[in-house]
């Protein structure tokens, strides 16, 4: 039994003090995800008879790089964010709950920096 | 891990499908597929940085029978996720919470995430040349 008010307890920041932030970022990069995939996928579409040359090219361009870049952070921590919510409402067995977590934070943040690599590689002709 | 019992909603066994619940799920499937497939990206990204040859044949793995039908999988999961997120975005706001209108949002969602899955389709042959 809490004395707090409800409003108290809405505006806190939870007992990991973390508020809303998880909602919050979720909601952040669905917005920005918005052109970002529209972009993504019709520039997919526009490749697919393009030699490899022409698609490197594509990628050397230091705007596309940079809009790649903030794709791949963007779309591996909306995916991390979301799939996270999934774990915690079916997995109710606690440590399997908390060892898919982190292998699920350390996956996306892995796949993520690698892509950063991989785009940088080709950007900048190593 | 029940330590008591409450009755669960929905009881899946007995609730009616309705647009709204198919909508719902349909939103985290996607997300879920979306998710898994994620690493896909980064091979496409590894194919271009390894050369023309690795590149050449990540083409033909996305080019084959296989590959076509998860990548049409891949772009309507992407154009649900897409389109639905909208929806979920408005209602954050505040903006579209009556029954009629989650209907109309519902359809229109429906309608869009095919549409888009189309004219995606079409620019992708388009952009092929013609024979596929």
């Amino acid at each position: 039994m809490s004395l707090r008010t409800p409003l108290g307890r809405a505006v806190g920041l939870g007992s990991a003090k973390e508020g809303v932030s998880h909602w919050w970022w979720q909601r952040v990069t669905s917005v920005v995800l918005i052109p970002l995939s529209l972009w993504f996928v019709f520039s997919l579409a526009s490749l697919v008879g393009a030699d490899y040359q022409t698609v490197v090219d594509w990628m050397r361009s230091p705007i596309i790089a940079a809009l790649l870049i903030m794709f791949v952070i963007s779309t591996f921590y909306h995916a991390q964010l979301g799939v996270q919510v999934v774990i915690e409402d079916y997995i109710h067995t606690e440590w399997l709950k908390m060892a898919s977590s982190l292998a699920l934070s350390f996956v996306t943040a892995f796949l993520s920096l690698v892509a950063v690599v991989l785009v940088l590689r080709v950007a900048l002709g190593g | 891990m029940l330590t008591n019992n409450r009755p669960l909603s929905p009881h899946l066994q007995v609730y009616r499908p309705q647009l709204t619940s198919i909508l719902s799920i349909t939103h985290r499937g996607t997300g879920m597929f979306l998710a898994f497939s994620s690493p896909v990206l980064v091979y496409w990204l590894w194919a271009i940085a390894a050369g023309a040859d690795t590149y050449a044949s990540a083409q033909v793995l996305f080019g084959s029978s296989f590959g076509r039908v998860i990548l049409f999988f891949w772009s309507y999961s992407l154009f649900y996720h897409l389109c639905n997120g909208i929806r979920h975005l408005a209602w954050d706001a505040g903006i579209g919470l009556e029954i009629a209108t989650l209907y109309k949002s519902g359809w229109w969602v429906v309608a869009m995430s095919f549409g888009l899955t189309v004219a995606i389709w079409v620019v992708g042959y388009a952009a092929r040349g013609g024979s596929g």
